[in-house]
């Protein structure tokens, strides 16, 4: 029953998103009637998208077996938080919640939006119907999530072991919300492109959902690249597989966004281009679902391999990219100049920073693409991983890092002011970096030895926008800026400090054993078996110490039944310069257990760093939303 | 200088040209020799493979050739298409689902005596899952 009511929901929604389409093209005549009318559609689709999101949900907590879905995907004698997170671990599921975010911010918009005037925001609301229509009939004729089962089994298949971690409950959702969040900036751009309405207004519209979406795309990359280090045990933290590109893409062109639109609301500038980059970071979003969802790339996630979906999701993309592309060009002529600036001045900073990003954009899309079209063209088929992306990424990186330094201390339109002294601090570290390098690990790489030295540098140079400024009138935005490069540079001194300093050892020990890595002696104690709520376990027991200190590690192979499969579960110790990994593996004919260890000072830091990225967007979101809201308090007060 | 508004819009538009274009360069000169190509045993059994270059190896392990050498860490196994064969060494804890019998994909380079030398073994992630390069070649049979 249940199944069947999410069903209907979904089918009025996708109703109502083509009645919204219709509307919006007829807005802007009598003065509010339609924008009423075009505003509760668009409530009620929200509200219906998410009431079947939440019956999917239903029928996964009761696993009611009769559902494909659940019976494919999930077991009676699972965790509950399991049930509920696995609801999105599939596909249909996670297209589900997918199309529910975007619902959402389409209603969110409807109702809250006051800036922009009827026609743009009318335009704009089409857009996101349009949008959501194409989704809904993905849904609805290629992916129902609520397909039933005749007759239905006694119990499910279960959900991939790998899967079974708290991160499913967290990690999908927020990088969903990221990537749908990232549709209302495409559709303000379409609104703004059609309507011939492209400025500050605009941009300040724009701003706050490009800053959220950020935010969001952040924290879920961060969390992501946790949850794949200590799940896989493979002890590395981005793997530069496709589905993480997938979400790293859209991030770079949000990151990009998120600049040029502060130029367009501030400064009035850059409208071309922040429009282009509103386009391309949505349409990254839905390439990267297309890579995820039609297991087109050789990928440890893709558990979806269904030509059909993956045909039909590019036609989608090709419609939508394509539409929007043309509406660009044709348009963008009659959009306005913006105001002038100098070469070296704010504006031209945050040039710099969008041209570096997109050459960034550029190389991880065409690395991540080129197996495709390499087998496309020659029949040759190859992969496209590390080497590649960390010797051609890795230096662009740095060069942003370095005008990270300078760039954010610079004036709005021309600053004739000498550079140098402002520069000083950062470089000036960065070179006493470089040089202890040299002194005390003359052995490590040049990347992670320049990462090391500009990530020290970039520490004291992204606090001095903040200096010189009394501390308490310094807006909210600029504190969150200082702190998200501070995050930046904190995250790069992370990697730089992973890849320089990083200590394995693999060996083949028996219980008694002591085995050295680092700065730490550990002694292999023993093997027990221990049971979980839905797995069995081998557990190993490790007593590792470091001049006084000592700690017990116990990493676990597990066994799960359903499916059944094997997982290894690593030990993982943190203490504040590093982190101990410990990985468990097979027995050998001879008593003899095979470990792996590694020893990585300072990785914690990537995650500070990124946790920190996301505080700084967070700040920023706050400071602005509550200044704009004390403005329009004044001016209504002003007004009466 | 201050520039013309009409001006910096060229300038601007030179700019991200000039900015995807070094892009789409630096790509290509990473991809030239960084791209892992995928081969399989008959394709390295036809000489298609050079020696000591990165590249990825796959097929199906066959039942019965896994040996573990004395040290308890490297194993030795074979991998197969059906139509050749190809020796592996791996020094390292294998992933969950390599057992003998199923598919596999290493990463690695081919030493001079056709041995290939794996740094990595590619995880998958569950028992449905086959690279598409082994579907392809499961397909065409």
């Amino acid at each position: 029953m249940i199944a069947e009511a999410g069903l209907a929901a979904l089918w009025l929604a996708a109703a109502l998103s083509a009645l919204q389409l219709a509307l919006s093209f007829g807005l802007g005549g009598e003065q509010g009637r339609e924008m009423r009318a075009v505003r509760a559609v668009a409530l009620a689709q929200g509200l219906l998208t998410l009431f079947a999101f939440g019956a999917l949900i239903a029928v996964f907590l009761n696993s009611d077996m009769s559902v494909l879905l659940v019976a494919e995907n999930s077991h009676s004698q699972k965790p509950w938080i399991y049930k509920f997170a696995g609801a999105w671990g599939n596909h249909e599921g996670s297209m589900l919640l997918w199309v529910a975010v975007l619902a959402l911010a389409g209603a969110v918009v409807a109702l809250f939006e006051r800036r922009l005037d009827e026609r743009t925001l009318g335009a704009t609301l089409g857009a996101q119907a349009a949008l959501a229509l194409g989704f809904f009939a993905f849904l609805l004729f290629a992916s129902n999530p609520f397909e039933r089962l005749n007759p239905a089994p006694l119990d499910g298949r279960g959900l991939n072991p790998l899967l079974q971690d708290p991160g499913l409950a967290f990690h999908p959702p927020t990088l969903y919300l990221g990537y749908v969040g990232l549709s209302v900036a495409f559709s303000l751009a379409v609104g703004g492109l059609i309507q011939g309405n492209v400025g500050p207004a605009l941009a300040r519209a724009m701003r706050p959902w490009v800053l959220a979406a950020w935010i969001l795309l952040t924290l879920g990359i961060t969390a992501g690249s946790y949850w794949a280090y200590y799940e896989l045990g493979w002890g590395g933290w981005w793997f530069w597989d496709p589905v993480e590109n997938a979400s790293l893409m859209p991030w770079l062109a949000a990151t990009a966004l998120l600049h040029s639109v502060n130029v367009l609301a501030a400064r009035g500038g850059l409208r071309a281009w922040t429009m282009m980059l509103a386009l391309v970071a949505f349409s990254m979003s839905m390439a990267g679902t297309f890579l995820v969802r039609s297991g087109i790339l050789t990928s440890v996630h893709a558990f979806a391999v269904d030509p059909t979906r993956g045909t039909f999701i590019l036609a989608l993309l090709a419609l939508y990219i394509g539409g929007a592309l043309t509406l660009f060009a044709f348009r963008i002529a009659d959009v306005k100049e913006g105001a002038p600036f100098e070469l070296v001045s704010r504006e031209g900073g945050l040039v710099a920073n969008n041209l570096l990003l997109s050459v960034i954009l550029g190389i991880v899309f065409l690395g991540t693409l080129y197996p495709l079209i390499a087998e496309a063209l020659s029949g040759e088929k190859l992969s496209v991983g590390p080497p590649y992306f960390d010797s051609v990424a890795g230096p662009m990186a740095l060069v942003l890092a370095s005008l990270m330094m300078i760039a954010p201390q610079l004036r709005w339109r021309r600053d004739a002011a000498p550079i140098l002294p402002r520069l000083a601090p950062g470089v000036l570290v960065a070179l006493a970096v470089l040089v202890g390098t040299f002194i005390l690990t003359p052995g490590i790489g040049l990347l992670p030895r320049l990462g090391l030295a500009i990530g020290g540098g970039l520490l004291p140079a992204s606090l001095q926008p903040l200096i010189g400024r009394s501390l308490r009138r310094t807006p909210l935005a600029t504190w969150g800026m200082a702190i998200a490069h501070f995050g930046v540079a904190t995250a790069i001194l992370g990697m730089a400090s992973d890849s320089a300093f990083t200590r394995e050892q693999l060996a083949a020990a028996r219980p008694g054993e002591t085995v050295e890595v680092g700065p730490w002696l550990v002694e292999f104690r023993s093997v027990s078996p221990v049971a979980g709520p839905n797995w069995t376990a081998l557990e190993g027991e490790l007593r590792a110490s470091k001049g006084s200190g000592v700690t017990v590690l116990k990493p676990q192979s597990r066994f799960f039944p359903s499916p059944p499969t094997t997982t290894n579960e690593a030990a993982i110790d943190t203490s504040w310069n590093g982190q101990l990994y410990a990985v468990l593996g097979e027995q050998d004919g001879q008593g003899r257990w095979q470990l792996r260890l590694w020893w990585k000072p300072f990785v914690t830091l990537i995650w500070l760093g990124g946790i920190l990225i996301g505080l700084g967007g967070a700040l920023a979101l706050v400071g602005r939303m509550a200044r704009e809201r004390r403005q329009r308090i004044r001016g209504e007060e002003a007004f009466a | 200088m201050t520039v013309k508004p009409k001006h910096q819009r060229l300038i601007l538009v030179v700019l991200a040209v000039a900015a995807v274009i070094g892009a789409v360069l630096l790509a290509m000169w990473g991809l030239q020799d960084r791209a892992a190509y995928f081969f399989t045993p008959s394709d390295i059994a036809a000489g298609k493979a050079q020696p000591d270059r990165a590249m990825r190896l796959g097929g199906m392990v066959v039942k019965g050739s896994l040996k573990r050498d004395p040290d308890g860490l490297t194993i030795r196994f074979t991998v197969s298409d059906t139509h050749a064969e190809t020796p592996v060494v791996f020094r390292g804890i294998a992933p969950d689902l390599f057992k003998e019998g199923n598919g596999v994909v290493a990463e690695g380079r081919l030493d001079a005596n056709g041995l290939f030398v794996a740094d990595n073994i590619l995880a998958k992630h569950d028992e449905r899952y086959m690279p598409p390069q082994m579907a392809g070649e499961a397909a065409a049979k």
